[in-house]
């Protein structure tokens, strides 16, 4: 029985991991494939034949491409200022004290904790009654992903920060570095991987984001909202180059950092 | 979380000469982020509950009065109280398959994976950097009417002959689950991960069997991660409109749907009203769960 027991926990989850595995990708596939599809007609989403048409001509449908520099444009420009703020408030909460430092604690983790919908539609909310509708489009936008990914900096950096030794900022200091040096030469390379993939994790976030910005957008398209728009009516096959293409630069990052870390380790 | 927390406190402490000094550089560390959080979620939030007592016959052109209408909470809630007990049913069936089928993956990832633990958490997080609606149209197209997950289910006799996936909750409960999976999958992965694995080895020394070890030591501890993976699941799935609006039809719509709706119809005061319920419902669960299941210091 517990032989049985123990050959069931040992090869059963890991069947049953595999295919919840598989199931992720599932959409994956379908997403690749479609970026090869000749439709039969624009009206319907189907799979019929192949081309590469779809690949050669990314930026036919109209608006697709200048939504998709509408997103980058959001996304770099949030990412830097939310991991600008979201490092400094990091820094605040772990390595100083003060009084205030649990309700901020609170005030941070809420935003992550409220539906999208809540978010957006209080930014909509705030922005109409103060500055009435004109006010919404770029600036908007990027003032919402700057406020949802900064929470999300604070906690990666934050993580990072606390499971640091602080010994060897002591030692620098005791070898009589002076406090910027010890910051610059010592804390910040150990926190910076922190800053890094919190960095990342706001321009995936911001990159992809669709409910709130649909509320605070006006006349401003960005990707997620292209899509949004062209689901309703016939759907160009675009839209999954696009999503493939994503999917490889993410791929290829993460393989590319997952090398450099090897290498690293190996020069050690 | 609170080890690490505590253990800086006090090397920090000793370290600082001029605590004066100190607390003045934490402040104004702080301020920056703060004052865009007080701006720009507090505030509006502030708004949002003001704009639910506003007249409801006012409009965006001409401006609203103040009014303190209650009657906008008790009108919306009469109109809305289907999608808001569908949204919070569907959101809650999903996180609880996404626990089920995460739960086996991520514990697959710490235990078996040996040196693919690394590959099989990146292919964890890589589709999702592909859009979130271009993988929920990739759906649609799964579980479409000719599709062969649907020629499949009439075959076993699952779906009637005339019968359909998309459109139903079935579909829009499947789209939930598959897109907030991974944030269940890492909190989960986090925890198992941190666990002692020679508390394992201990219960099996003391002749617990395998699943009485799972029981009594790996499931009791891998209880953080289940707590933040179903509250990082069950608060976007509460609120989401976009599975309900591309997997289902009106027979489906969620709170988010009504929500977005009503501000897209320009009521104002009728869709803050219904925020405003749905995140003071959320925070309530949210705290009543947290303490019932003793992991205070997630926060």
């Amino acid at each position: 029985m517990v032989r049985l027991g123990r050959w069931v926990s040992d090869h059963v989850v890991a069947g049953v991991g595999l295919l919840v595995l598989i199931y992720l990708f599932v959409p994956m596939f379908v997403v690749i494939a479609m970026s090869f599809n000749d439709p039969a007609s624009r009206a319907a989403y189907t799979l019929d034949g192949f081309t590469v048409r779809n690949w050669t001509n990314p930026c036919e449908p109209e608006g697709l491409c200048s939504s998709l520099v509408t997103s980058l444009q959001v996304g770099i420009l949030a990412t830097v200022g939310a991991t600008v703020l979201g490092t400094l408030m990091a820094f605040a909460l772990v390595r100083h004290r003060f009084r205030g430092r649990g309700t901020a604690n609170v005030v941070i983790f809420l935003p992550m904790a409220s539906p999208e919908v809540v978010l957006g539609a209080s930014l909509l909310a705030l922005f109409v009654s103060t500055a009435g509708g004109g006010v919404l489009g770029f600036g908007t936008i990027l003032i919402a992903h700057i406020m949802f990914c900064l929470s999300f900096v604070v906690v990666t950096v934050r993580a990072r920060l606390q499971g640091m030794d602080t010994s060897l900022e002591q030692a620098a200091m005791d070898l009589y570095a002076t406090e910027s040096q010890a910051f610059w030469k010592v804390t910040f390379p150990l926190v910076f991987p922190g800053i890094l993939s919190a960095a990342l994790l706001a321009f995936a976030l911001s990159f992809d984001d669709f409910i709130v910005t649909n509320f605070n957008s006006g006349q401003t398209v960005t990707f997620p909202m292209y899509v949004w728009g062209v689901a309703q009516r016939d759907i160009p096959m675009q839209i999954n180059v696009i999503g493939t293409a994503m999917f490889l630069v993410a791929v290829l990052l993460v393989v590319v950092s997952e090398v450099l870390r090897v290498r690293r380790e190996r020069v050690r | 979380m609170s080890g690490p927390a505590a253990s800086t406190a006090t090397s920090t402490e000793t370290s600082t000469a001029t605590p004066r000094k100190r607390r003045s550089i934490g402040w104004l560390l702080l301020l920056p982020g703060a004052l865009w959080l007080a701006a720009f979620f507090v505030t509006p939030l502030v708004q949002l509950v003001a704009t639910s007592l506003y007249d409801p016959n006012g409009s965006v052109e001409a401006g609203y009065a103040m009014t303190w209408s209650w009657g906008n909470y008790t009108e919306a809630l009469d109109f809305y109280s289907e999608p808001f007990i569908r949204g919070f049913v569907y959101a809650g069936i999903a996180t609880v398959l996404c626990l089920l089928i995460g739960y086996p993956l991520a514990y697959a990832i710490v235990f078996k994976a040996g040196r693919w633990k690394n590959l099989m958490l990146v292919l964890v997080i890589a589709p999702f950097f592909t859009s979130f609606l271009v993988r929920t149209l990739a759906w649609k197209l799964i579980l479409a009417d000719n599709g062969f997950v649907v020629s499949t289910f009439k075959t076993l006799g699952l779906v009637d002959d005339d019968g359909r996936l998309l459109a139903t909750g079935f579909a829009v409960v499947a789209g939930l689950t598959y897109n907030f999976l991974p944030f269940m999958v890492l909190p989960l992965y986090a925890s198992l991960e941190r666990l002692d694995h020679r508390l394992i080895e201990a219960a099996g020394d003391l002749y617990a069997s395998p699943a009485q070890g799972f029981r009594k030591v790996t499931l009791p501890l891998s209880m953080p991660g289940v707590v933040a993976g179903t509250l990082l699941t069950f608060i976007p799935s509460a609120g989401d409109f976009i599975n309900s609006q591309l997997l289902g039809d009106t027979n489906q719509t969620m709170i988010g749907n009504s929500i977005q709706t009503l501000f897209e119809a320009g009521s104002y005061p009728a869709a803050s009203a219904l925020s405003v319920t749905l995140m003071a419902l959320i925070i309530v669960m949210v705290a009543i769960y947290i303490r019932r299941a003793g992991t205070e210091e997630l926060l």
